[in-house]
């Protein structure tokens, strides 16, 4: 279980870390926020012809899914102190997608408001605690599993 | 906006002085008429033919390089004559030779004279009185109304009112006499509840034009004619019956004509002077459509006239007040002892640049920061307003610089002392924000043709007054600080065709300046002018009648659609199916397409349905005549405007353009379809307000989708049911578009509304467009862009994409300091308009304002606009209201007062004062909070329609700030007592200058008559004791019983009667000040706060 942690954690380094980096862009590399909140949101696209539903893979579903299928694995765990850990994140990210902008598919970020300086600026100190939070768990989890090693 | 004259102990006694009949402000104001005087001091008599007008008009567009130059000796001889009251009557000399003068220049150069195209088409047959000397202006301003609009405000040259004011008698009005019961809440004396109240709207685009028909339309009135139509007031001229009569009307139609005058010709700080004495002013409304035309093609002639005209802000305008200046507005500059022995020095010092601002010139001098800077206790003052409508605070600058700054009217910033950090900043509990409006209609607009458009190579900003030039060689931007070389192009000097002068050219010397961009500018070549109409055709639609309406008003205005011979036009229609019109020349008639599939639209014919408008002209006309007539039976209820939009998109795409939306009531079929969100019984809840926030993004989607596409929707929605505006507003809001509503809209049962909505339309036809725009707003370096406010969409920190742009709209943006300002004592923000005109080509509009960085708290606060600063936080307000709660947001309007209050309690002001002390230069911040909070937008506890209240909020992100800070303090003024003390004196005519007067029901009086100007609406509001003779002359009835209910137009009785009771609060929710059902009075307000601050 121990060695499955480890890598859930690294996928989430990974998916956050683009994030992070797109947010950084749009901050100065004046990329267009319409480009940008379309690669940080997943979007649903109607392929006409065959009239099928195609789920883009993009950044911010995963991530929440991922960190709410490692909070179930610890449920069934029965790993009590990790799950504490983990719950505020999890709550912080039931509220925060209870709370997004009015749209009309899955995702967060809204072009017209992200260009606001607030918005954005809580964006990105949002990417950078959240990786933090991620490398900390990484380490902690990475020591579990060699403990466990060591010990069995 | 500090008016340390009126607000501060001392200047009480000079308030006083105003009254008396040199007191006032007037000097000043009149030199902002002398500015005007060349052209229309023409006209011979009040009653001059309706021709002389359009005689003169030439002279506000012809540039004549040397003009002004000719002018100034002029104007200087002219001058003393206004200061002393004895020369009232002896004005007529001066204006002569000017005229003369510039005429004769008009004639030298007749190409430079554009036909008045463009949209003032039906205002010349009105302008028939002896506005003549303002009517060359008016010819001007038709056009331009918004240039006017502001003017009025941040000039405070002593408009009256300003221009549109003049419309009260013109259009719908109902009158209610006898109103017996004051309202329950009322503190004031009860005779204000008898009253009668004419209410009239008026299209706030078409002020100038208006400003005709109510002057029309006031002679006409007392003609005894009960309907002054707007239509035939050239007529009405004749219709004043006694002799008498016609003196006071006269007066009355002067003061009102005069007003809108005024705004036209005040000479601003690198403003729009008066059109007729600079060279390149171009007084129509499509006005760079005619310079293109006219004398701009070859640049030579036209960039003399520019240079040139840098010339009045400095040597011409200011230096004709400097006689006035010690003289002339007691209560602005000598009302202060403190500032006696600085006085003369600095009067002498600084005249030459200040005069048309009374203390502006002075801000230099410590005292008048001392001014800005009195404490005033609000507790205990009472009147606080000054004589005159508030003009923006002049910026502590250097003289010459203050010579070629932006135009308050263009660009404003809340504090016009930059705080140096952003711990200052803070510390100030001010906002730090810019108010735009770069598109505005300008009086005069240097157009500078040029290979290479000289910017800096770091941070692409356009060469400007404000950088330095290192040597001939090289200059240092002012934004970045960068060293740029001078381009060998650039040395070379069009206007004195000489060499080696880079500081002396057009670009340098003017703050606004508009380039001619080459294909660098291009992403793809300019597209033709598009206009596509999308018409609701519903049961709905067809029973509220506006579509008879907007067919005859394009129609009329079909020549005056802006473009060239590419404009292109088409129309769709939509009920519960999508119908396209093909009108492809060669066709006999229209064929009509209906597409009934609207889940998913096509678009049937992809060449024939935007048909160029010259060569389909027959037809396009013919489906214009018969459009009315062939829904007129539709039982179609549904409506399906989401395929609408998504079709027009489609048929948009290729080019881009503007689609204007007319919807009657709530989407309800296909994609977008709505449900009613308001319930009734929440209206006057005085707990938050739901669904300010729309319901779906769908309509957001598309207009990203059209502001990629280079489309703009503009949306009229003439509903009178809940139409979830917060909703469909999405189109225009990211499209940059504009918003129209006009709630309960019925061509007979609401004429007012109805003639809105026509005055509307014209305007909104006629007037300039600009299309594929992008504008970017850079500041100096340490500065940053927090948030903008207005209809666009965001593509960077600092780029603002517009799919169109007007020249109504304006925009806000809030700033915060990065870093240190430390280095620099200037602090420059430009804005760069990029846009593709109607004729195809592509110019870029640059603004520049460049302003003082202080390190003090003082400074901060003796610079501080608080207007700027109300708008700023109106629209910081209501994005709080949207994203939160509008709970929220009030208690933050609030707060800001408070903190300002405590701050500037425990940081500036050393003496221990007991009570609320402000300083002088925010005395009337409270007062506007106040009538923030009360406003449709912000107000809880009494009913508010959702919608209204939607619209409230769009009007307030889009408008600019003269328009903005009249619907939110109005400017009340009483009329029976008009005098001519401190009057204005130009050529024969007098225009009385009527005090503020406080918003409240203490200052009506049973015996008056007040005017309410509340920016797109005017009240006449009649004492039941007012004089028969004001009464008879001004409104042609014998007496208050016998003023009639309607004095406008023919309508229902049952519409009367509701319209007079609703009318009647209407009315007294514009008086601010006083204490109302659900909102506290002024006192109460200040008690809350000091209770609060401590």
């Amino acid at each position: 279980l121990a060695i499955i942690k480890c890598t859930f954690t690294f996928n989430l380094f990974y998916i956050l870390f683009p994030q992070i980096i797109a947010f950084d862009e749009l901050k100065t590399d004046y990329k267009n926020p319409i480009d940008q909140c379309n690669t940080l949101n997943p979007t649903i696209e109607k392929v006409k012809k065959i009239k099928r539903v195609k789920i883009a893979i993009k950044l911010v579903l995963p991530e929440y899914l991922i960190h709410f299928f490692f909070c179930v694995m610890f449920f069934c765990a029965a790993e009590w102190l990790t799950l504490c850990l983990n719950l505020p994140l999890l709550a912080y990210h039931v509220w925060r997608y209870m709370s997004r902008p009015v749209m009309s598919c899955p995702g967060l970020y809204d072009p017209t408001t992200i260009m606001n300086a607030d918005i954005l600026a809580f964006c990105q100190k949002e990417g950078w605690c959240k990786l933090a939070f991620y490398l900390l768990s990484f380490f902690y989890y990475l020591y579990g599993m060699i403990y466990v090693l060591v010990s069995s | 906006m500090s008016a340390p004259g009126f607000t501060n102990q001392n200047s009480y006694v000079s308030y006083g002085q105003n009254s008396t009949p040199n007191g006032g402000a007037a000097p000043p104001y009149q030199n902002g008429n002398h500015h005007v005087a060349p052209s229309p001091y023409s006209a011979p008599s009040s009653s001059a033919p309706p021709s002389q007008p359009y005689a003169t008009l030439p002279s506000s567009a012809s540039p004549p390089s040397n003009v002004h130059y000719n002018q100034q000796p002029f104007q200087q001889q002219h001058h003393p004559p206004y200061t002393t009251p004895g020369s009232y009557y002896g004005q007529q000399s001066y204006p002569t030779p000017p005229t003369q003068h510039s005429q004769q220049q008009q004639q030298q150069q007749p190409s430079l004279v554009p036909a008045p195209s463009g949209g003032p088409g039906p205002i010349y047959p009105i302008v028939s009185y002896p506005s003549t000397p303002g009517s060359s202006q008016y010819g001007t301003l038709s056009s331009s109304q918004s240039t006017s609009k502001h003017g009025v405000m941040p000039t405070q040259m002593g408009a009256p009112l300003h221009q549109y004011s003049p419309s009260w008698p013109a259009s719908t009005t109902a009158v209610q006499p006898g109103y017996s019961v004051a309202p329950p809440s009322q503190l004031a004396p009860t005779v204000n509840g008898q009253g009668s109240t004419v209410h009239q709207h008026y299209d706030q685009s078409h002020r100038a034009s208006l400003s005709y028909d109510s002057y029309g339309g006031v002679i006409h009135s007392s003609g005894g004619a009960d309907r002054p139509p707007s239509g035939t007031p050239s007529t009405s001229v004749h219709s004043s019956p006694g002799h008498h009569q016609g003196n006071i009307i006269k007066i009355l139609g002067y003061f009102l004509i005069l007003s809108v005058f005024h705004s036209l010709s005040l000479p601003l700080s690198g403003g729009d002077t008066s059109s007729s004495t600079t060279g390149s002013a171009s007084p129509v409304p499509n006005s760079y459509d005619s310079l293109e035309g006219g004398s701009y093609p070859d640049s030579m002639p036209p960039s003399n006239d520019m240079t040139n005209q840098a010339a009045p802000y400095g040597s011409y305008g200011y230096p004709s007040m400097q006689p006035d200046y010690p003289q002339g507005p007691a209560s602005h500059t000598d009302s202060s002892p403190s500032r006696d022995p600085y006085g003369q020095s600095s009067y002498q010092q600084y005249s030459q640049v200040s005069c048309l601002r009374p203390w502006g010139g002075l801000s230099g001098v410590p005292e008048l920061e001392v001014e800005a800077l009195s404490p005033i206790n609000l507790l205990l003052e009472r009147s606080l307003l000054p004589p005159r409508p508030l003009e923006a605070p002049e910026p502590n600058l250097s003289p010459d610089l203050k010579k070629v700054n932006c135009s308050p009217q263009t660009f404003r910033c809340t504090l016009s002392s930059i705080p140096q950090n952003q711990a200052l900043l803070n510390k100030a509990r001010l906002p730090l924000g810019l108010l735009l409006h770069p598109f505005r209609d300008l009086q005069q607009l240097p157009v500078i043709t040029s290979n290479t458009i000289v910017r800096c190579r770091s941070c692409r900003t356009y060469i400007n007054p404000f950088v330095t030039f290192l040597d001939q060689r090289r200059w240092k931007c002012n934004l970045c600080y960068r060293v740029n070389d001078v381009p060998d192009e650039f040395m070379y000097n069009p206007v004195t065709r000489s060499y080696g002068e880079p500081h002396k050219r057009p670009e340098v010397q003017n703050a606004t300046v508009e380039f001619i961009a080459s294909s660098d500018y291009m992403l793809r070549p300019p597209q033709p002018a598009a206009y596509l109409f999308v018409l609701d055709v519903s049961h709905n639609a067809v029973e509220s009648g506006y579509l008879k309406f907007f067919c005859e008003s394009l129609m009329d205005n079909l020549d005056k659609l802006p473009g060239d011979t590419r404009t292109r036009v088409g129309f769709l229609t939509f009920d519960n199916t999508v119908h396209f019109y093909n009108l492809q020349e060669g066709l006999s008639q229209p064929q009509m397409l209906v597409v009934s599939d609207i889940d998913d639209i096509f678009i049937p014919s992809h060449d024939s349905l935007m048909v160029n408008l010259k060569e389909s002209k027959e037809l396009v006309k013919d489906l214009l005549t018969s459009l009315p007539g062939m829904f007129s039976q539709t039982k179609e209820t549904h409506s399906a405007l989401g395929p609408a939009l998504q079709a027009a998109f489609k048929l948009m795409s290729p080019t881009g353009g503007r689609v204007t939306v007319f919807q009657t009531q709530l989407p309800t079929l296909g994609a977008g379809s709505l449900k009613s969100r308001e319930d009734p019984n929440q209206r006057s809840s005085t707990k938050g307000v739901q669904h300010l926030a729309p319901a779906t993004d769908f309509y957001k989607k598309l207009a990203l989708d059209c502001s990629g596409q280079q489309i703009g929707v503009d949306l009229f929605l003439l509903s009178s049911q809940y139409a979830d505006l917060a909703s469909l507003a999405c189109i225009s809001k990211y499209s940059a578009g504009s918003i129209f509503y006009y709630p309960s809209f019925h061509y007979i049962h609401n004429p007012a509304q109805l003639e809105k909505f026509q005055k509307d339309l014209d305007r909104y036809l006629t007037r300039k467009i600009g299309f594929e725009a992008v504008m970017r707003i850079r500041c100096t370096k340490g500065l940053s862009i927090h948030t903008f406010h207005g209809n666009f969409f965001v593509r960077s920190t600092d780029l603002l994409s517009l799919a169109n742009v007007n020249p109504d709209s304006a925009f806000a943006v809030q700033m915060s300091i990065d870093d240190s300002l430390a280095d620099s004592s200037l602090a420059c923000f430009q804005a760069a308009l990029l846009y593709t005109s109607s004729k195809g080509k592509r110019r870029i509009r640059v603004h520049t304002l460049c302003l003082p960085v202080v390190n003090q708290l003082s400074d901060v606060y003796a610079g501080a606009d608080v207007q700027a600063i109300t708008c700023l936080l109106a629209d910081m307000a209501i994005d709080r209201s949207i994203t939160s709660s509008l709970t929220d947001a009030r208690d933050a309007l609030t707060n800001a007062v408070v903190d300002l209050a405590s701050a500037y309690k425990s940081n500036v002001s050393n003496l221990q004062q007991s009570g609320l002390v402000f300083p002088a230069a925010l005395c009337l911040f409270p007062i506007y909070i106040l009538a923030l909070l009360k406003q449709k937008a912000l107000r809880t506890g009494t009913s508010t329609r959702l919608d209204e209240r939607v619209f409230a909020m769009c009007e307030f992100k889009t408008q600019p700030l003269q328009q903005l800070m009249r619907m939110v303090h109005p400017d009340l003024y009483r009329l029976d007592n008009i005098s001519d003390q401190g009057a204005l004196h130009l050529n024969n005519t007098v225009i009385p200058q009527p005090h503020l007067l406080h918003l409240s029901a203490e200052t009506l009086s049973r015996d008056g008559a007040f005017l309410m100007d509340c920016g797109n609406t005017f009240y006449l509001w009649i004492g039941k004791c007012c004089h028969d003779l004001f009464i008879r002359d001004v409104l042609g009835c014998p007496n208050y019983a016998s003023i009639p209910t309607n004095m406008v137009s023919e309508t229902v009785t049952v519409y009367k009667i509701h319209n007079k009771k609703k009318l009647y609060s209407t009315f007294f929710q514009y008086l601010v000040e006083d204490q109302s059902e659900s909102a506290s009075s002024y006192h109460e307000f200040l008690q809350h706060i000091q209770a609060m601050s401590k």
